[in-house]
């Protein structure tokens, strides 16, 4: 087994002990941290349902390869609430919108948001569209989705 | 997987690949990471090239542009990289998603050597000299001596790719390409155009639709002829039209899972035809 190598996810340094170095992001958070928040669908970039941030920038947690994101500050799902229990106001946005069905896209979605609108605070249709061109949701038809978007960046907006 | 190294200097880099010379050299991982989940692949030797500060520089001066080999398509689209090679700007556009754009970059475009590969044609069209550091130093090649086949580059054990330096042309480029959606597609024909108004020269070069990623040159010195480059430059519709079928006939596509030979070679006329009227369009010449 190679040495443990040390990752830290959401504000934590975790050690990854008995883990093999070709493991991805995605399986390392899941399988050796317990992190289920983060999606495991494609494994190949096309879903974004494992999107975490990277250092800030939006990344699809399956095509990194764990070991190289030693040093680095990883933001998964878990870690984008306000407190353990508390939700964020993208969260509260996708609920009260109805933009959840089976959820297992919404992680994904919900990190893409996140990011979004830390860049672009008041974002038109396009840029919602366009931000959100990787994530792939099979239940909703996205139109809840975006309406979600919307509320939760006006919610954003109206905060002091 | 025996180790992993992630280079945090190009000397560190160097070092690696100098006391592994088999070593795969990891970029942002959106190729190489698809075939490690799959288990196609299982490298012995890995080094990690992403955080290194030297590939991901790119400078602009006033007749090139050099573009380090680690700058991602969102460093392409949103730096002035995108005013000073507008078409790479546009063929970064069309690649993936936001989270892919933000790990892929140039100098993994150009190791994977997939004909699909969106920025090679961009290479091609403006005359890019692709840099290479190795045990013997440093070597420069344009891309057709670089891309030797599908997926095959001439890239040596022990070599890893620095940047790519291209022409900084007075004329629009244009970047267009084929696929089922605007997102997350793999080009099923792309073809990007450069008009040079000082040398009085069109460049174009195609992807997807071929082995490697030919160049039309008949097309290229044909159409040359027939632009009137003292009169606002400009160009007939019918020349258009010729330049397509001229510019298919330097594709040499296959039947795949993606399209057929037929479309491809279809689809590749009309891009050609689109993209010089488009570059050729009126202001053509004032926007240079």
């Amino acid at each position: 087994m190679p040495d443990p190598y040390s990752l830290r996810v959401n504000g934590v340094d975790c050690e990854v002990a008995d883990s093999d170095l070709a493991e991805s992001l995605l399986f390392v958070l899941r399988e050796r941290l317990g992190l289920t928040g983060t999606k495991n669908a494609c494994t190949e970039g096309e879903c974004s349902s494992c999107a975490v941030l990277i250092d800030g920038v939006l990344t699809c947690s399956c095509l990194v390869l764990a070991a190289t994101a030693a040093g680095q500050e990883i933001t998964t799902v878990e870690g984008l609430g306000d407190g353990r229990d508390e939700l964020s106001v993208v969260q509260e946005a996708f609920v009260h919108e109805g933009a959840v069905q089976c959820g297992f896209c919404t992680p994904g979605l919900i990190v893409a948001v996140h990011d979004l609108l830390e860049a672009n605070p008041d974002p038109s249709d396009g840029d919602v569209r366009e931000a959100l061109s990787g994530n792939l949701c099979r239940c909703t038809g996205y139109g809840r989705i975006l309406a979600a978007v919307h509320s939760a960046a006006s919610t954003k907006r109206s905060q002091p | 997987m025996s180790d992993v190294v992630v280079a945090r200097s190009l000397d560190e880099a160097q070092e690696a690949l100098a006391s592994h010379p088999d070593a795969t050299v990891l970029a942002g991982g959106t190729d190489l990471m698809v075939e490690i989940n799959r288990g196609l692949r299982r490298p012995r030797h890995v080094v990690g090239v992403a955080q290194v500060p030297e590939l991901r520089r790119w400078s602009v001066a006033d007749n090139r542009v050099v573009v380090g080999a680690g700058v991602t398509y969102t460093e392409m689209m949103t730096t002035p990289l995108a005013d000073a090679a507008p078409a790479l700007a546009q063929a970064a556009r069309t690649v993936g998603s936001p989270p892919i754009r933000n790990a892929g970059t140039l100098g993994g475009n150009l190791g994977t050597a997939s004909p699909a590969g969106d920025t090679l044609p961009v290479l091609a069209a403006l005359n890019a000299e692709i840099v290479v550091t190795g045990p013997d130093g440093e070597r420069r090649m344009g891309l057709d001596d670089f891309v030797v086949g599908v997926k095959q580059t001439s890239l040596r054990p022990g070599e890893l790719i620095v940047a790519a330096e291209l022409d900084r042309p007075t004329g629009r480029q244009e970047f267009l390409k084929i696929g089922p959606r605007n997102a997350m597609v793999i080009s099923m024909a792309g073809l990007a155009l450069v008009a040079d108004h000082d040398a009085r020269t069109v460049r174009c070069a195609l992807g997807a639709v071929a082995a490697g990623i030919p160049r039309a040159r008949e097309a290229e010195a044909w159409v040359a002829e027939r632009i009137d480059w003292d009169n606002g430059a400009s160009v007939d519709d019918g020349v258009a039209d010729e330049f397509g079928s001229r510019v298919a006939a330097a594709s040499s596509p296959i039947d795949d899972h993606r399209s057929t030979a037929a479309y491809r070679r279809h689809a590749v006329a009309v891009l050609a035809t689109r993209a010089l009227k488009r570059a050729f369009a009126e202001g053509g010449a004032d926007d240079a």
